[in-house]
């Protein structure tokens, strides 16, 4: 399976800039589905980005965070063709990672 | 040597049995575990928090302390969200020494959305994407320095995001 994570670390001067797309439901567990039945919570918790092993950005997310989440941020010190370690775990405990290079 | 190989699929087999009743028991500690990032961070996910439903609960369950109005959080959310399943909200600050900044939205079933750690090196802004259950106040929390700033904004809910 493709990877659920989408990742774009662009360098732009001494500042690498970092979007993230992350496929996930994102249930809230206050929706119910046709049936009239509640849809369990399912939801991204932490979500973390690594630069040469140190931790760059962490996220604590609830449910509030929308379907499909996006986030950008950015942070100093990496240099072109560094790796970005990229992983999520969610309430379910079902996690994905992804290593992608700074362009 | 038929029978080396029998027993060396019985063995693969107990093993991959074992395994699988490992993985079941493993519980959400144990998932964290294998995230050496997130447990070398010592970064526990703030659960209590983001089980409050008013924002001043939440944010005394995130930082134990008040906030105050700042000029130098910038929050960058609509006047209008057409669609409260998917509000874009942005926070840049000037303020130094950031640590984290976090998203309440007052008033959603839970009213802490997201909380961010920015540790050294990583520029003050973040940008995301929220849900909205109505029109509210998004308060976007800065801490810097020890101390709590925030900035708050309305944001007007046409069809809200949290269904049923």
């Amino acid at each position: 399976m493709a990877s659920t994570i989408r990742v774009r670390a662009i360098l732009n001067g001494d500042i690498t800039d970092v979007q993230t797309l992350i496929q996930h439901p994102m249930d809230t567990g206050l929706v119910k589905d046709a049936k009239g039945e509640i849809i369990p919570a399912r939801y991204i918790q932490q979500l973390s980005f690594e630069h040469n092993g140190k931790a760059v950005f962490l996220a604590d997310w609830g449910t509030a965070v929308s379907k499909d989440p996006y986030v950008k941020f950015a942070f100093k010190g990496a240099a072109k063709g560094d790796e970005l370690k990229v992983s999520w775990v969610d309430n379910l405990g079902a996690t994905d990672s992804l290593t992608a290079k700074i362009q | 040597m038929t029978g080396s190989l029998a027993t060396r699929r019985l063995i693969l087999k107990g093993v991959g049995a074992v395994a699988l009743i490992g993985l079941g028991q493993v519980s959400f500690e144990a998932s964290f575990g294998l995230m050496p990032a997130l447990a070398a961070a010592n970064d526990k996910y703030p659960d209590d928090a983001f089980k409050q439903k008013n924002a001043a609960d939440a944010i005394k369950a995130l930082y134990g302390r008040d906030h105050e109005a700042s000029d130098k959080v910038k929050l960058d959310a609509p006047e209008i969200a057409e669609n409260g399943g998917v509000v874009p909200i942005a926070v840049t600050t000037s303020l130094p020494d950031v640590t984290s900044i976090s998203f309440v939205v007052s008033e959603n079933p839970f009213a802490l959305a997201a909380s961010y750690h920015i540790p050294d090196g990583t520029v003050p802004a973040v940008a995301n994407r929220l849900k909205m259950a109505k029109t509210c106040n998004v308060i976007a929390l800065v801490e810097s320095g020890g101390k709590l700033y925030s900035a708050t904004k309305e944001v007007k809910v046409t069809v809200g995001g949290c269904g049923g």
